[in-house]
This record gives structure tokens, sequence and C-alpha cells, in this order.
């Protein structure tokens, strides 16, 4: 069976005025229907950008360079920008961190809502309002109907996070991609969020790609999940594996690195010295090379593929 | 360690400079204007403010490649048979003078008031931000015809051709701090809830420290933009000031009452007494304008970076 | 309970924010008159606590809760409407400027966004030797840089980048000079808000040794507020749980996290993902977090708590003290209604 998506040797550029820098460098990935994926990595590591380049959102300078996607069969990676609309925000929906990036302020929700579908559907206002309805009842929003009438900022974080969601789910996308849905909320609510984005992905068969810094939620929520560091997918597979057993020293260092996992209280935390290359001068060889406590003379000269380690899991390092 | 002309070298604001035509021709026509302003005693052909050298029979003399044009005067003469060349760059003089020393008078008012205001808060800043509103809604035209007449009647009329350019630095000057005040106080409000005031607070600085040493200079990028705008307004102001009679006196000519002097000529054909001084006064305000427009986009903190 | 140690104490202390704005924003109309109605945010409510010479105590709590504005309070940013703060058994809020001079010396802050929190027109050495110079009038040039270069050192910052500006360091060098800062007055308590919300994870990390690392050499008191409550976990000796301005629990870090009592806690801690576990069934709370402009009536909590009875919603519950030395503020908890 093909897969839902797919993202060939995909390499988005930013064309500066000090030359081309490359944010994503050849990443391979693959979505099937109803699966859940977790895209993890720290701020710069290019999974937002992934995530964009998908529906082609990618802003100026940056530009796919390299490589094709493939959704439903259909290579969309060529698709001009009127053919892309039909499956941005139609059969493909995002859900991004701040919920006012895609609420207008001065129209109520139920307008938004009815706009959202008549933009991609033929249907009368009454149709729409109902459909409408049904997906507030979906993200369990206490009396729908009086929502509709309101405004965006008369609701809390997590209303209107669920409002997104229910906007996503307007056209009963086959994928959503949530580019961290829940980094502005709270813990009680991002749990709430959580629960519900994954509840909604087994009993609508959606597929869902989940952008985050946050291993415990990618953990909790996602089958597979996909390690990105300087641009590049460093491991995939499945989430369980490699949250217990992490393959890539990168991944070893994250998940150790958070309070609570390994450490006694009170004793030093595992931490990866220094920081993230920037794009502009990533070292040549294994990215992560000079935080790595693997390293080898071959880290320095020779990038690393993705190869199976095992136990469904792919990682790309020299040394494991 | 990179030295700080290498980083301006490298810097955003150098590189999309030398993208922008239109900025670097303005910026360009503004230097010119400002050397042809400073050297003017020496390069003029004339000086038109010596009596000796003016010669009545000489006036109304058309340009030199007009009939009846004299090699001597290369843009004609005016009324009073003054060399219009050399006429037009003691005025470009005097109203960039006039410009400049407007404006440093509003920053200093309006950076004071708006400081103040901002960062103290409560009634201090309902107070002085009201007294900035009832100064903007006073034409400054009555202001200037107010403190016009005060000063004739203080020092005499004698003495108002020495005193002019201090009294319109200050009629405009004042007029127009309010501009300053608002756009201060409006980055100030923005820069105090920022954690680094609070970091000060925590050290213990008093507040006009905080004020002067951290607020401040974190401020001062939206004045560059309105000061170039600001300047190009001085001088237009200066110029309708001395256009109606309330400015600069003709013997004293800056562009507005150059274009004045003119204006009574224009319809028995001496045009060019206003024309020039129009045309240069048109270029100078359009390049300031120009330069502003580029410094406000490449300021704007969501382009600028680093 | 022996009070000697104890470094900073807090004593019923309320802050409420005016947010009304000006006269004309008063003005309402209501019931066919008009009238003048201020709104204020509740921020803090009646709020007691201590913290010992040594200790990390550290207020857990969602947005909103008034845990930054209590730090703010201690540190005499923000006056307090009412209630005392204490500061080795002097009273502080009430200083004026001058006479709080020398508990600057040895109270400091370190802030959320490393970002907002450096002068961006400042370079590392002006931030750095600003305390110094102000503080120690007395000290020389060379025995200012001594320090800065000491400081830097043991923040783990490069002694050579000391000429440039904010924009060229990443957030996690930010956040090691603001430390610097927070450090150079060799003071004896640090308030620490959010230090590491704003960074990545791997930084985190470095961020939160380096604190521990500098607590132990310099015997450090940390106020610590914070959100993320495995961070709370692995640095406090005590934990306090704000909800709505006021203090719902007060326990050992161990003890509260092995055994949560008040009802909100444990809704807390249930909802903390962890990494490598399916989540356990969360403990769903009812409702929405209300506006701290308008506060319930009895127990803040009582609208979100499944265990809320009459009593609750009319009588504010008082910090209680248990036998293991946890404080608790519910009803339920008092009256044993609460099964586990």
């Amino acid at each position: 069976m093909p897969h839902l998506l797919e993202l060939h040797d995909l390499e988005v550029r930013f064309a500066l005025r000090t030359g081309d820098i490359i944010a994503i460098d050849g990443v391979d990935l693959t979505l099937d229907k109803g699966e859940t994926l977790g895209l993890v990595g720290e701020s710069g590591a290019g999974k937002s950008v992934t995530g964009f380049s998908i529906i082609n959102l990618i802003s100026k300078p940056g530009y796919i360079s390299k490589g094709k996607i493939i959704f439903n069969g259909d290579e969309i990676s060529s698709y001009s920008d009127e053919k892309m609309r039909e499956i941005r925000g139609n059969k493909i929906s995002m859900i991004f961190q701040d919920p006012m990036m895609t609420l207008n302020p001065v129209f109520t929700i139920g307008f938004q809502m009815i706009e959202t579908l008549q933009a991609h559907r033929k249907i009368s206002k009454a149709d729409a309002r109902n459909i409408a309805l049904e997906k507030l009842k979906k993200v369990h929003i206490p009396s729908p109907e009086q929502r509709l009438e309101q405004y965006p900022h008369e609701l809390s974080g997590g209303m209107r996070q669920r409002i997104i969601i229910a906007i996503s789910l307007l056209t009963d996308p086959a994928i959503i991609i949530a580019d961290e849905p829940t980094t502005a909320l709270d813990v009680t609510i991002q749990a709430e969020i959580m629960d519900l984005l994954q509840e909604l992905c087994e009993s609508e068969n959606m597929a869902l790609i989940l952008i985050t810094h946050d291993l415990g939620v990618v953990s909790q929520v996602t089958e597979r999940m996909a390690v990105m560091y300087a641009g590049k997918i460093i491991e995939c597979g499945l989430t369980d594996q490699i949250v217990k057993h992490p393959v890539h020293p990168y991944t070893e260092g994250l998940i150790k690195s958070i309070p609570g996992t390994v450490i006694t209280p009170g004793c030093d935390l595992v931490q990866i010295p220094g920081m993230m290359p920037t794009l502009t001068n990533i070292p040549p060889g294994c990215a992560f090379n000079p935080r790595c406590y693997l390293k080898e003379a071959i880290c320095t000269t020779k990038t690393p593929e993705l190869k199976d380690a095992g136990n469904g899991v792919w990682a790309a390092c020299h040394m494991r | 360690m990179k030295s700080s002309l290498q980083k301006f070298k490298e810097s955003y604001f150098l590189y999309s400079f030398r993208q922008d035509k239109v900025a670097m021709a303005s910026f360009i026509a503004i230097i010119i204007f400002i050397i042809l302003a400073i050297t003017a005693p020496w390069t003029a052909p004339m000086d038109p403010y010596d009596a000796n050298n003016i010669d009545i029979m000489n006036s109304e003399i058309p340009p030199s490649w007009n009939e009846g044009g004299e090699a001597a005067f290369p843009l004609g003469t005016d009324n009073m048979g003054r060399d219009m060349l050399s006429t037009m760059l003691y005025g470009l003089r005097t109203s960039i003078m006039i410009g400049i020393g407007a404006v440093s008078l509003q920053a200093l008012i309006g950076i004071f008031m708006g400081l103040s205001a901002g960062y103290l808060g409560g009634k201090t800043d309902a107070i002085l931000m009201r007294i900035a509103d009832i100064q903007f809604s006073f034409p400054y035209l009555m202001l200037a015809i107010l403190v016009g007449a005060i000063f004739q009647i203080v020092f005499g009329i004698s003495r108002y051709e020495q005193l002019a350019i201090p009294l319109l630095i200050l009629i405009i000057g004042f007029a127009e701090w309010p501009m300053y005040a608002r756009t201060i106080r409006a980055s100030v409000m923005r820069e105090k809830n920022k954690e680094y005031v609070e970091a000060a607070k925590v050290i213990g600085l008093s507040k006009s420290v905080i004020m002067v040493r951290h607020v401040l200079p974190n401020s001062l990028t939206s004045l560059m933009v309105i000061s170039t705008i600001q300047i190009a307004n001085a001088v237009m102001s200066e110029a309708a000031l001395s256009f109606l009679g309330l400015g600069m006196p003709v013997t004293m000519p800056s562009l507005g009452s150059l274009i004045r002097s003119g204006f009574d000529y224009i319809f028995s054909g001496s045009w060019w007494i206003t024309i020039f001084p129009g045309i240069l006064l048109i270029l100078f305000v359009l390049a300031i304008n120009l330069l502003g427009d580029w410094l406000r986009d490449v300021l704007n903190p969501k382009l600028y970076k680093g | 309970m022996n009070t000697d140690n104890i470094i900073l104490s807090i004593r019923n202390v309320v802050k409420h924010f005016d947010i009304s704005g000006g006269f004309l924003d008063q003005i309402r109309f209501k019931k066919g008159r008009f009238r003048l109605e201020e709104t204020t945010v509740k921020a803090v409510n009646d709020v007691s606590l201590f913290i010992k010479k040594g200790e990390t105590l550290s207020v857990v709590g969602e947005s909103g809760c008034g845990k930054s504005t209590l730090a703010r309070v201690v540190m005499g940013l923000y006056p307090p409407n009412s209630g005392e703060v204490h500061y080795g058994g002097k009273r502080i809020d009430n200083l004026n400027h001058k006479q709080m001079l020398p508990f600057r010396k040895k109270m400091q802050m370190i802030f959320q966004d490393p970002y907002a929190s450096l002068n961006p027109r400042k370079t590392v050495q002006q931030t750095l030797e600003e305390p110094l110079r102000f503080h120690h009038p007395e000290l020389s040039g060379n025995e200012i840089n001594d320090k800065i270069d000491q400081v830097m050192e043991q923040v783990g910052v490069d002694q050579a980048w000391i000429k440039r500006y904010p924009h060229e360091f990443s957030g996690g060098q930010r956040q090691r000079i603001s430390i610097a800062r927070g450090l150079i007055l060799d003071p004896e308590f640090i308030v620490a808000d959010e230090p590491v919300s704003a960074l990545d994870v791997s930084i985190q990390a470095q961020i939160l040794n380096l604190l521990m690392k500098a607590g132990r050499e310099r015997d450090l008191t940390y106020l610590f507020i914070t959100h993320d409550l495995s961070v709370v976990r692995h640095i406090s000796t005590r934990v306090a749980v704000m909800y709505l301005g006021t203090i719902c629990e007060l326990a050992k870090a161990e003890d509260l996290f092995a055994d949560p009592r008040h009802p909100y806690t444990k809704a807390l801690l249930s909802a903390i993902p962890v990494v490598g576990e399916k989540r356990a069934k969360q403990i769903k709370l009812k409702g929405e977090v209300p506006t701290p402009v308008h506060l319930p009536t009895g127990c803040v909590f009582h609208a979100r708590c499944v265990y809320a009875n009459e009593r609750c919603l009319h009588q504010i519950p008082e910090l209680l003290t248990l036998d293991n030395g946890t404080c608790i503020a519910c009803h339920a908890v008092e009256e044993n209604r609460i099964i586990s």
C-alpha cells in the first residue's frame, strides 16, 4: 500500500544575502493513514520548516530546492499556488502554536468557521453552520451554539486551541500538522488538548504530524517519531523504542537531560555540552560531532546516513 | 574580535542602504545640499547680505540662458539686484540652520517630557501629555504671531533681523515638540516593562539613572526616523512662516522669504525669483523625506535583526 | 521551629493591580445609572511562607496564578497592598530606596526571558560592571575586571566575549550572562523567575546544573518560580503550589510528588507528560481557571474541584499544617473527605 504522505530527499534553502543556507537537508519521511508522527527537535533544528514545506507555506526567502513531496500519489511539491490551495487547509490542515495566528480577532467564531468551509466547498450557509456545530461538539466545547456567536478574545487559551482544532477538522482532512500546539498552554490544558488530538485521530482515522520540542508529549501521543538536528533527521522509528532505547547520542542526551528521567533529584543532570550549530556554520561530517561523547575521526569527515538499528529504529550515527 | 568599523561594513543597515538606490541618491543629495549650505560664504559668487555688493540697477535680470541674461548672474537676480544663486545658497543655509536648530529644541523638550511621562506614568504622565495635547491643538501660526509680536516689542524692530533665526528656532521648536514627546513616550512604555529594566531596579539603581542609561538608549531608534521627517517639516514651516512675512526678513532671506519676495513679481514675468528657490526647497525636503522613508523601513524591528 | 535559620518570610501578602485605567475608563452604566467601577487583578491574596537558609523553595502554578507577582513583591519591585516581607529578621517592604540598598546586595533576581533581561545596548562588560560600580564605588578598575573574570568563568562564559553585545549570543549564553549579573554582588538569596522555561531542552539541563552548582559553592538560598513540575522535583527542597493567588499546598518536594494531598496538586501532577510512559489516567478538572479579576468566593478552586461542597463555596480554607509538615488549604482534606 502506498503511503499517504511521502517526503523524498527534501531540501529547503533560504536565500540570504550572504548566500544560501540549507534549513532542511535531505529529509525522508513517510506517513500512513491514521498514523501519528512526532517531529522532535530544538529550536532551529528545522522541524517547523519541514511542517510548513509540506503544505508549501515557506515564506520568502525560503524555497524547496530539491526533493519531492507526494500526497495520495500526487507530487504536490510541483503544484501551483492555485492548485495547492485545494490541498492546504482542506486535505491537509495546520494548527499553530498561537491560536490568534489563525483566528481573526474581528470576526465571530461562527463566521470564521463558515467562511473556511465555503472557501473549500460549495455549500449553503445553514449547512456550513451545521457542520461547524458538529465539529465543535467533536472537540468537546460546551454550549457550541453560543460559541459560534463569540469573538476569539472572549475565550480562554485552551478554548481557542479547541476552536482551532475544530476549524481544522471542518474539511475532514486526511492529515493535521500541529506545530507546537500546546506550548503556550498550561500543563493541565496541554494534557486535555493532547488527549483530544489523539482521540480525534482514532475516531476520524486522521494522520497527525506533531511538531514539538517536548519529548514527554511526543512519547505519550505518537506511534512513530523523528528527531531532527541541524536540518537533518538523525533518528526515526517507533516512539516507544526510541524513548526507551535511543540509538543516536543526541537523542540519548536529550532524553537523559530531562529532569526526573534518570537522575535522582538534587544531583547534576546529564547535559549535552555546547549547543546546536547555527545553520550558517554546520560542522563537516556529522553535525553533532563537536558535542558528541562517542566522537571518532570519521565523524568529522563523513556525514552519517540513516541506517537500520533494529527494533524498527533508524539512526544516523557512525558509532552505533 | 571585529572592529566596529568592520561590523558596520557587514551590517544589514549598510547592506540595505546599498541596495536602495533611492535612499543612496537622496543621501548624496542631502550631503551636497549641506556642503553647499556650509560653504556658501566661500563658494557663492557674491555676499547677498553685504549692501555694498548690491546694485539696484541689476534688479530682475533673467537667468543667463534667457534673453537679456548676464553671465555674471547664472540664475538671474531678484528684485533688489542680488544674484539669485548666491541668495539661494545663503537662503538654504539659513533654512537648514533653522531646521536643525528647531528639531534639536523639539527633541530636547520632547525627550524630556516623553521620557518622564512614559517612565513615571500615572499623574505625571497625565499632566505632561495633556500639556502636549494643548500645545498640539494650538495653531503654530498663532504662536508665531504672538511670540513674534512679543519679541518685537521687547527687543525692538531694529534688532529683529539679528534675532530672527533664534526666534524661528524657538517658535518651530515649541510648536512641534509634542511629536517627539509622543513617540518617545510610546517606545518608553514598551521598553519599561522589559526585564532588563527590572534587573536594573533589582540592582538598586535610581529612577533617573534607569531612565537615562537603560530606557532612553533603547528608545532612540524611533527618534531617528521622526527626526528626519521633522527636519523636513521644520524647513517647510519656516518657509511657510517666512512666506507669510512672519519669518526671516527680506534682507536676510531664507528660501521661504525668497519665494515670497519673488511672488510679487511672478505676474510681471520675473518667474525665476520664485521658481528657483521653490525647486531647491522641494528637492531638499523630498530628499529628506525619501531618506526618512527608507530609514523607517530599515529600522522596523520586525525586519531588522541584529 | 528554629527561627534563626529563616532568611526570608512573607506574611499575609496581598497584591492587587488596578487595571481600570483612567477616570473615564472606570465609568460603567449599570441598572439605569452611571457609576465608577475599578477593575483590579487580584494577583496575590494573603500568601504567607518562609524560606530557610540554604534551601530551594519552588513556587509552582499555572500562568496567572500570581507566582511571578509574588517573586516581584519579595524583590521589592512591587509594593504589597498589605502584608509584610521580612528579610533576615528585618521588615523590608516598607523601606525607601536608600534603606533598601544594603538588601539589594544580598538579594538578586534572575529573569525568564534571556532576550529581554539584558539591555541590548550594553556590552557584557557594561552589564556586569554596573552593579559593582554602583554598590562598591571604592573598587579599582582592575579589581572590577578581576571580579567579572571570576564570575564569567564560574558561569561558563568565555572571557574573550566580554566586549560583545547580547544579540551576538545564543539564548543559553545570555542566560549565563544574566546569572553572572545576579551573582556578581555575591548575594545570599536569589529569586529565579522561570529561568529555564525559555530555553531548549539540552540547554535547560546546562543552566539548571549551573544554578545548582552556584547554589552549592556559594551557599545560596533560592526562591524558584516555575511552571515546570519536573524541574521543580529535581531542584527543590520544598514546594509551594499556587492557584489563583493563594497557596493551596506547601510541602517537602519528595512528599509532594509521592503523596500530593490537595485536589489541585493531584490534577497538576497527573497532567505532566513523562517520557517513556503512556499516560496514567489524568485527573480531569472541570471548567476553566477563573480570571483573577473576579475571584470565586470561598475556596478559589471550588468550581473545578470534584470534592467541593457547601462549605468550600463560602469559607476560605486556611493553610493547615499536617503531621509530616505538609501545609494544605483544603476543607476536604481537613474533613477527611478525600478517598485516594
